[in-house]
């Protein structure tokens, strides 16, 4: 008897004209793309793009060479030398590269900093135009810091009450 | 002489007026296809290209023109730049004998059927020969599972044309089209619906649409037969699939939809208000449908598994068909309906 059903069912091509009612029910419902560049999904004050490195309100940069962002990094992508700053003998970086080719965008960076000098800004639609641009130096990461500051310190302090 | 010459010109002029069209109905085809197939995954389509993206096929064809055309090494130079022209002949060509209405068609000719299935068979040359001079595994899988899919929905679909022949009684297409004289419960879809399925679903088969694209495969073949195509060549590979899209939509609209003829023939005020749009227009319309059923197949199923294609036509269709070519004769003998009443061969 069900054997007789199914053949019924399928000469009748019941299925078929489910599937297509369904199809036929989305045509006309609402779209749900996003127009890239007009239109943006929303974000979350933690999301983690590219790094920038931050100062504080008087200009003096936040990172002290602690290298715990190094050394955190599971993907190996920060490379920090340190040395005393030649104007006041203070302990800096003299080299703060990130490999964005490397780069996970994890966060662990972020959240290992104890001044909250590196951080991953909201911004995620950057390119490269040439091989060596994807190594960014510790120039271009303030210059981000810089740019960006309202939005990173507005973001920080949405999360502070988390951490 | 001159007679001659003239006559020459005026065949001319009109294949450019089939073909012209023909080609702008394929360009605006493949948007329509991607607007529908969007529209129904919620997404909008392209609509960057021109005001609502109308212009994108105009962009699409610039692009692919102007690409670089590639022969792969190792590959049969003459075969492979021939085998899209292959392609492409038979799929223009089988519109000489379609009557757009009661007057207007090219080739008047009494074996129009025999013709139309010649020119969608022949068409497996070029597939056969692109997969196979390409020098590729994946062209050659491809082209192989074309053939024999062509060839076996080919039987089905000869099978569905033997009942559209014997309830007309003839081969010429227009012919086909004024024995369904009447409104529209006079069509054959009514008496031959099964066979009207078959032909359908064989077509679709025929022209490599999905769920039968097992041909074109990507999942696991890339892009079969045309994988080593690019530019121009891959151009005329679509254009002839779209163009046998189409060309299947009017034969489906004319053997079982009454062709050019008015759906509301007949009926008192529908029939009199719809008597003064031309015959075109609803044959155009009729095979828009069919157009749209396509694209909304494509949108619905995922592809056959290549020995569910088979089992389905060896299996499933030409049974079916052979039964029902046995209860059209019993129909025509009875004269049933406003279908058969005097007509038929038997």
């Amino acid at each position: 008897m069900s054997r007789m059903r199914q053949i019924f069912r399928s000469y009748l091509l019941t299925e078929l004209f489910r599937g297509l009612r369904i199809t036929w029910a989305h045509l006309w419902k609402r779209k749900v793309t996003v127009q890239y560049p007009e239109e943006k999904t929303p974000q979350s004050p933690r999301f983690r793009g590219i790094h920038a490195l931050r100062r504080y309100p008087n200009g003096e940069e936040r990172c002290i060479a602690c290298k715990l962002c190094e050394a955190v990094c599971p993907a190996a992508a920060i490379t920090i030398e340190a040395g005393p700053r030649e104007s006041d003998g203070t302990r800096r970086t003299t080299r703060y590269e990130i490999d964005m080719f490397k780069c996970i965008y994890c966060g662990f960076c972020e959240e290992s900093c104890p001044v909250d000098s590196i951080v991953e800004t909201r911004v995620f639609d950057y390119h490269f135009e040439k091989r060596g641009d994807n190594i960014l130096t510790k120039e271009q990461l303030l210059a981000i810091g810089d740019r960006y500051e309202a939005e990173i310190a507005e973001d920080r302090a949405k999360d502070a009450k988390y951490r | 002489m001159i007679e001659i010459i003239l006559d020459a010109l005026i065949i001319g002029f009109k294949i450019n007026l089939i073909l012209l069209p023909l080609i702008l109905a394929v360009a605006y085809t493949t948007f329509a296809e991607r607007k529908l197939i969007g529209y129904m995954q919620l997404r909008l389509g392209p609509n960057r290209v021109g005001p609502k993206g109308w212009l994108q096929p105009i962009a699409d064809v610039v692009k692919l023109l102007m690409k670089e055309i590639v022969i792969p090494s190792g590959s049969n130079k003459a075969l492979f730049l021939i085998a899209p022209v292959l392609f492409i002949a038979p799929s223009f060509a089988a519109w000489a004998v379609i009557p757009f209405s009661a007057e207007m068609v090219l080739a008047d000719i009494n074996v129009g059927l025999l013709y139309i299935l010649a020119m969608t068979s022949i068409a497996v040359y070029g597939v056969i020969i692109a997969g196979w001079a390409s020098n590729s595994k994946y062209a050659l899988l491809g082209s192989l599972r074309s053939a024999s899919q062509i060839v076996s929905y080919e039987i089905a679909m000869g099978f569905a044309l033997v009942a559209v022949l014997m309830a007309s009684g003839s081969m010429n297409l227009g012919e086909i089209v004024k024995a369904q004289e009447g409104p529209f419960w006079h069509w054959y879809w009514i008496p031959l619906l099964p066979i009207l399925v078959v032909f359908w679903v064989s077509g679709v088969a025929e022209t490599n649409r999905a769920p039968f694209d097992l041909p074109e495969g990507e999942s696991e073949i890339v892009a079969g037969f045309h994988v080593e195509y690019a530019g121009i060549g891959f151009a005329l590979f679509f254009l002839a699939e779209y163009a046998n899209m189409i060309l299947i939509s009017v034969l489906t609209a004319l053997f079982f939809f009454g062709g050019w003829l008015n759906p509301f023939h007949g009926i008192p005020y529908l029939g009199s208000a719809t008597e003064w749009v031309p015959g075109t227009i609803w044959l155009l319309l009729k095979a828009a449908w069919f157009l749209f059923m396509m694209i909304w197949l494509r949108a619905t199923f995922p592809r056959y598994r290549y020995d569910q294609v088979m089992r389905l036509g060896w299996k499933v269709f030409i049974p079916v068909t052979v039964i029902w070519l046995i209860v059209l004769t019993f129909m025509i003998k009875a004269g049933v309906g406003p279908w058969f009443s005097g007509r038929g061969v038997l």
